[in-house]
């Protein structure tokens, strides 16, 4: 009796087990060793040469004086800000634009556009990159050698300022589509019969999409919103790929290639590792306390 | 992705220990020796194949990895657990910081006896000045100047003696041919830059007793830095990066005419101005007073052995051979596109004929020599990947900015010196 029991009670624990095995052998333990490493660095003695000259130590919180003293990441950050103060109006405002294109009465090729726009999506940002990079240098560039030809001369897309161009404008080639994709369902699941009452009403189809498409889409303009803020504070490999065809890229130009840098580059895994749990906290409060603050604000009607 | 091959490599290691166990177990006397070898050299498994036919009780088993920096951190992190490969292959300037990590064996003991079999200053740079010895010496890249002879002709150039000869040969290409540049200063090659540097007698480190002297912003490193700000501020070279897609169809349809490299350039030249072939031709590097032959390194690896290695006889006897042999050093010239540190091969059979790009200049291989025969020596500190990064960083800045290169140098040195002081080394200077 007492054993069947408890036998029952186990078992939604061997369901569960599966899962809370892979959580904390790929989730939590890779975190905790992180926090580990953060906690302690290398000591040379002398020359550093040979055997038994560097020894790991507790380093206490000093790998996170440094992190957080460090210039370079919070440069990084600011970095970040502004293209992300670029790429996610452009971002979302595109996607909000082609989905209600698409959503239209009148449209024609709609699926042949809907595969258009998404399409880049399914190509990996290095890849995505790479054929960017091809097209912003002058010598390689069918648009610049085109440009050159109407006279213009050649325009240095990967400059200090226009280097933030070059990097929205692939993440807007990559992302909108997805994004479009998320509004556009939601848009199509409105009910046919608000806009049979708004055109009796008068409506025009500029004002349909104004007063009820956009405020009934807005719980998926805030996903996609969340989404692209996340993406945008893990920005990484399109600034990577493109930085050895340009001097405007340096290794920490975001915090996140500062990171690899220190450990990959540098061999210090140690500040390396504080400096990810500083972003992570970071990253992690920037999208709850948004979260928190929208879903107060779209949702709190249907509460 | 690092950590991913590292795993790979590690079980792959496990099972290959498990496996020799087994067969001492089996009690029929020993196996043979089993030995991993990490390299990035094209073709090198066809060595290792000729070493293996000869060799039945020591088996060598070549895996191939990225070059460079990628397999310094790889190395690093797999000795970290115990599990580094028997062989690797090392360039000059990381062996500091793998004996630094306690990751190449002193193989004195074994190796000693060749040292004559290579020129002085590629023997110092295996044995990092001291009694040690950490590696064998492969390859060298001593440093010189690839031009157009076509267009040289064309404009009536002939190659430069001297880096002021160089900065006029600059300005006629500008004035001759507005399109083209003969030469780019490039921010995301800090070996290049170090070679130069060497050229011009520079020392970034070297051991004082018990102390590590620091002396990146030296008089000679400012000199070569001075020197190229000239020629980039007066816009007669250009500034963009070696090694992109937009670099390679310079050199390939004649905007960029010439190219200050190492002798191992025929065969990126080969790949990347596929067009050009034969109008290229090679001279010893440009001077800095004239009457002077001091030419740099750029490049260059050697075979060390690991502390993890349970066989460093075997693992140091494979790499001497692998090296110094005629047979090796014939596969590593005609397949992996190697120029030999071993002062025998440079006169071998192997490099009787010039490279295909250059068949033109019959004497290439003659000249080669003569020229690494000139190479400074130098000594490399134990965070030369941190020097390296800190360039890419400063005279990135400095050539969007528009600041002073001397400033990118003075940068690089103090970030150099911050990091040797914040591990703990000892520092002076």
């Amino acid at each position: 009796m007492r054993t069947a029991r408890g036998r029952r009670a186990a078992i939604p624990y061997a369901f569960l087990s599966p899962a809370i095995v892979l959580f904390v052998l790929f989730l939590l333990l890779p975190i905790g060793y992180t926090a580990y490493l953060s906690l302690r660095k290398v000591q040379v003695s002398g020359l550093g040469l040979g055997a038994g000259a560097r020894r790991e130590v507790f380093a206490g919180l000093e790998n996170y004086r440094v992190a957080v003293g460090d210039s370079d990441l919070w440069w990084g950050m600011v970095r970040v800000l502004v293209y992300g103060g670029i790429l996610l109006p452009a971002m979302l405002g595109l996607a909000l634009l082609f989905a209600l294109l698409l959503d239209a009465r009148r449209v024609g090729a709609r699926r042949f556009s809907r595969l258009a726009i998404f399409l880049p999506y399914a190509v990996p940002g290095v890849i995505a990159t790479l054929l960017w990079g091809f097209l912003y240098l002058p010598q390689v560039s069918p648009f610049q050698r085109a440009l050159r030809e109407l006279g213009v001369g050649t325009v240095d897309l990967m400059g200090p300022t226009t280097i933030y161009g070059a990097l929205v404008n692939i993440a807007l080639w990559g992302g909108v589509g997805f994004n479009m994709i998320v509004i556009y369902t939601t848009l199509r699941a409105i009910p046919a019969e608000l806009y049979e009452s708004a055109r009796i009403d008068g409506a025009s189809e500029t004002q349909i999409a104004l007063r009820i498409k956009i405020p009934l889409v807005t719980p998926a303009i805030i996903l996609t919103s969340v989404f692209s803020i996340i993406a945008t504070l893990q920005v990484f490999s399109e600034p990577t790929t493109l930085s050895p065809l340009t001097n405007s890229i340096p290794s920490d130009f975001t915090p996140l290639m500062k990171i690899y840098r220190d450990a990959f580059a540098r061999n210090d895994i140690y500040s390396a590792a504080a400096s990810s749990i500083v972003v992570a906290a970071l990253t992690l409060t920037v999208s709850f306390g948004l979260l928190w603050v929208l879903q107060k604000r779209a949702f709190g009607q249907e509460r | 992705m690092t950590r991913k091959l590292a795993a790979t490599a590690a079980l792959m290691l496990g099972a290959a220990l498990v496996g020799g166990c087994t067969d001492d177990d089996g009690g029929d006397g020993d196996g043979p020796v089993e030995l991993t070898f990490w390299s990035w050299v094209p073709n090198i498994e066809l060595a290792v194949d000729a070493w293996n036919a000869a060799n039945p009780d020591i088996q060598v088993t070549v895996s191939e990895q990225a070059a460079g920096d990628d397999l310094v951190t790889l190395v690093i992190t797999a000795a970290g657990a115990d599990e580094a490969p028997d062989l690797v292959q090392v360039e000059y300037q990381a062996l500091p910081t793998l004996v630094s990590n306690d990751v190449l064996a002193d193989i004195s003991e074994y190796a000693s006896g060749v040292s004559d079999e290579f020129a002085e200053g590629l023997w110092q740079q295996v044995t990092l000045g001291t009694d040690a010895v950490y590696a064998i010496p492969q390859d060298s890249g001593p440093m010189m100047f690839y031009y157009r002879a076509d267009i040289f002709e064309e404009l009536s150039l002939t190659p430069p003696a001297t880096w002021e000869e160089f900065a006029e040969t600059a300005r006629t290409v500008r004035e001759e041919r507005p399109e083209s540049y003969l030469m780019t200063f490039s921010a995301t090659d800090p070996g290049w830059f170090a070679g130069l540097s060497q050229q011009a007698g520079a020392s970034w480190w070297n051991v004082s007793g018990d102390a590590w002297n620091v002396s990146i912003n030296d008089p000679a490193t400012l000199r070569v830095a001075e020197y190229w700000q000239g020629l980039v501020d007066q816009d007669l070279v250009d500034d963009q990066p070696m090694y992109t897609p937009e670099w390679n169809a310079a050199l390939n349809d004649g905007t960029q005419i010439g190219w200050v490299s190492a002798v191992w350039g025929p065969g990126v030249l080969a790949g990347n101005a596929a067009d050009t072939a034969g109008r290229w031709r090679m001279a010893p590097l440009p001077q800095w007073s004239e009457g002077e032959h001091v030419t740099g390194n750029w490049g260059g690896s050697s075979t060390g052995v690991t502390t993890d290695s349970e066989h460093v006889e075997a693992a140091t006897e494979f790499a001497i051979w692998l090296n110094t042999s005629p047979e090796a050093i014939e596969i590593l010239v005609r397949e992996g596109g190697l120029y030999p540190a071993a002062t025998s091969g440079q006169t071998g059979p192997a490099l009787a004929e010039p490279p295909a790009f250059f068949s033109e200049q019959t004497d290439f291989y003659e000249l080669a020599s003569e020229i690494a025969d000139t190479a400074a020596g130098f000594t490399w500190g134990p965070n030369v990947n941190v020097t390296y990064d800190a360039y890419r960083d400063a005279f990135g800045a400095a050539i969007t900015d528009g600041t002073p290169f001397t400033d990118a140098v003075n940068q690089m040195h103090q970030t150099t010196v911050e990091d040797m002081q914040r591990q703990g080394f000892t520092v002076t200077g």
